[in-house]
């Protein structure tokens, strides 16, 4: 191994950046939620902030991020734009998906984000054909697909895996393991020790790296990315981390320990980056103070502009469904 | 007629031709199935044999046998610009990537307010006849018209095989391209190169003024015996072969059942909840008070494919089941 690189001093200000994005996207769409403002499903990210925004530092506007039904945090980190974005949660016409997708389908072409899938698993299969299509165009693009340690017990887990190990594919498989499948510990529904173990069954580097500890992540990301780049395959990339706000909003954690939960609060990850980038020199208080502001401000903007949107009208129904509209 | 036309080939050729002349058209076509490249022997039933010698093991690839895999890679490579032509061996195994096909690849486009779409077209075969059993010979064709986002066609002919392959390639939605085994290998009228049949056209096969009989695949060609032993009777049948199944062609359905008043679908699929339902329910909207019979539904037993060869033969619609089902229309 050669001597582990390190992030310099502006991409981990970028990733502070886009880390604490997500954390006010999360905090402001639960209070609109519950202010009654918007009504709608939610999966919040908490907690996994570090992984996307460790991760899109090392990619290009032109790679591809499959994510899932919890997937805020990617979007944001693959930087779809905000307004579009926040009007997709919305539901409104103004949003990425005319409001046809909503929150748990939110994509972006534009942005790379071509599939936000809403069945466990279903993501892995569909990025192996986008990293197929970058590998017959010639084109040094790669794909990220994340999804959570329950996809790693689907089938469609397996047979993605497989297929990208012997098609060599551009690929880096994320799971972003934050210790419950929906309701399930991972210890009850998991055999594998850790999921990175699995990819040793497909031939297939299993990377396992702290999901909160943004240089770490940073560096087996960046391996993995430069890897897939250079033509030499996919990478299982395990990172752990924890989620701190439930599987589906409205659901209390009833089904983690009490102490459990409290610690992984205590080890916040964001704070914990925050101050490290202080003590390291890296920024001051009030430079990191500014960065939230205008990550504030600038969702506020967008918050503003969904809310004034108007809802599709209901002609819409007709429309995208075939080429040609309507289906006879 | 050019001695081309003449010509005879078959199904299996002609898909092989389809599948050729639109890699050469475009580079963007591209092939992926199990056992598909020549390496792995052109497909078991040899409808990709010499395309991966042709155009390359990048754009003709062999999977492993992982239907999800296959269909999700043909998925992902539509919304990265490529039109995917995804081989999978038997209908029955589309059922091991249903989340693909019906929660993926037909809904996309909607759900993305239309910033993507995926052309890409799942070639699979089936039907009864070989002895293959329960698992590897349903029609399931319903299964898939019942999903808004999806195209739907079932060709009877090479000629019609070939045109609307070349139609499902170069169509921007995915289309489920149904096969039919037994009729692999009998001789039609060779296509001409290039030229395409329409998606959601139906053809008049056969003129007539006393009853429509609508059918599609391997069961048009019962249907078109039995219109032979009724013209010995001197009752005229129209036949429709309806070669998509969705979007229905349902202006030439009506324009046929509006002058004969009766009507009779017949499909190798099982009745229930079947395209003869569908077919029946919108004929009785539209022409109610003018049909002088119901519209009569013939299709397979409601029972798994069976294997012993009397019950096989009794579980397809059959010539005789169609004439049944004629003679009591037009009473």
């Amino acid at each position: 191994m050669s001597e582990t690189k390190q992030p310099g001093k502006a991409t981990l200000l970028e990733i502070y950046r886009i880390a604490t994005l997500i954390k006010t996207a999360d905090d402001r769409f639960i209070a609109l939620i519950k202010a009654g403002q918007i009504a709608s499903p939610y999966y919040s990210p908490r907690g996994q902030e570090l992984i996307p925004a460790a991760i899109s530092v090392s990619l290009t506007p032109a790679d591809y991020v499959v994510t899932t039904y919890r997937g805020i945090h990617d979007q944001l980190a693959k930087g779809i734009p905000l307004k579009p974005f926040v009007a997709e949660l919305f539901g409104r016409a103004t949003g990425t998906c005319k409001g046809k997708g909503g929150p748990m389908h939110v994509t972006h072409v534009a942005s790379g984000l071509p599939v936000t899938t809403g069945i466990v698993g279903a993501g892995l299969p569909i990025a192996n054909g986008l990293a197929w299509a970058s590998q017959l165009k010639g084109t040094d693009q790669v794909t990220v697909v994340n999804f959570g340690d329950g996809a790693s017990n689907i089938g469609a887990f397996h047979e993605a895996l497989n297929l990208a190990a012997v098609w060599k594919l551009p690929v880096i498989f994320v799971c972003q393991n934050n210790g419950y499948a929906e309701h399930t510990k991972y210890e009850y529904g998991t055999g594998a020790a850790t999921i990175a173990d699995r990819g040793l069954a497909y031939g297939i580097p299993g990377v396992e790296v702290d999901g909160n500890d943004a240089v770490a992540m940073w560096q087996a990301a960046s391996t993995a990315i430069a890897r897939a780049r250079a033509g030499e395959g996919p990478t299982l990339l395990e990172a752990n981390t924890f989620r701190f706000r439930g599987h589906l909003m409205g659901d209390d954690s009833h089904y983690i320990a009490k102490e459990e939960m409290a610690a992984a609060i205590a080890a916040d990850p964001l704070p914990r980056f925050r101050a490290w980038l202080i003590e390291q020199g890296h920024a001051t208080d009030g430079q990191l103070a500014d960065i939230e502001a205008t990550n504030v401000a600038a969702f506020e903007e967008a918050v503003e502009f969904g809310l004034a949107s108007p809802y599709p009208d209901v002609s819409e129904l007709d429309k995208d469904v075939v080429a040609e509209g309507v289906q006879a | 007629m050019s001695a081309v036309q003449a010509k005879k080939i078959n199904i299996v050729q002609a898909i092989n031709m389809a599948l050729h002349d639109a890699m050469e058209l475009d580079s963007s076509v591209v092939v992926l199935g199990e056992d598909i490249a020549d390496r792995e022997g052109g497909g078991v039933f040899k409808c990709t044999a010499g395309l991966s010698g042709k155009f390359g093991t990048g754009r003709v690839k062999s999977t492993p046998i992982a239907e999800q895999a296959i269909v999700g890679a043909a998925v992902g490579g539509a919304l990265a610009g490529l039109r995917p032509v995804a081989e999978i061996m038997l209908m029955n195994f589309t059922t091991v990537a249903m989340d693909q096909i019906v929660n993926h690849a037909a809904k996309l486009r909607f759900m993305t307010g239309g910033q993507t779409h995926v052309p890409l077209v799942i070639r699979t075969t089936t039907g009864a006849g070989f002895g293959t059993g329960g698992q590897h010979a349903d029609y399931l064709e319903a299964w898939f018209a019942h999903t808004a986002g999806l195209k739907v066609v079932a060709p009877s002919n090479p000629a019609d095989a070939y045109g609307l392959l070349l139609s499902c390639i170069f169509d921007d939605d995915p289309c489920i391209f149904i096969e039919n085994l037994p009729l692999y290998f009998v001789p039609g009228e060779a296509p001409v190169p290039g030229q395409r049949v329409p998606i959601g056209k139906a053809k008049v096969v056969q003129e007539g003024t006393d009853i429509t009989l609508i059918s599609y695949s391997k069961t048009l060609h019962e249907v078109i015996a039995a219109a032979k032993d009724l013209a010995k009777e001197g009752v005229s049948a129209e036949v429709i072969d309806l070669r998509t199944i969705s979007p229905l062609d349902m202006p030439t359905i009506i324009a046929s059942v509006a002058k004969t008043g009766r009507a009779v679908v017949a499909h190798e699929a099982q009745v229930d909840f079947g395209v003869g339902a569908e077919i029946s329910a919108r004929l009785h909207k539209e022409l109610f008070g003018t049909l002088k019979a119901p519209v009569a539904r013939v299709g397979a037993a409601r029972s798994p494919v069976p294997f012993s060869k009397p019950l096989e033969s009794a579980f397809v619609p059959t010539k005789e089941r169609i004439l049944a089902a004629i003679r009591e229309t037009l009473k």
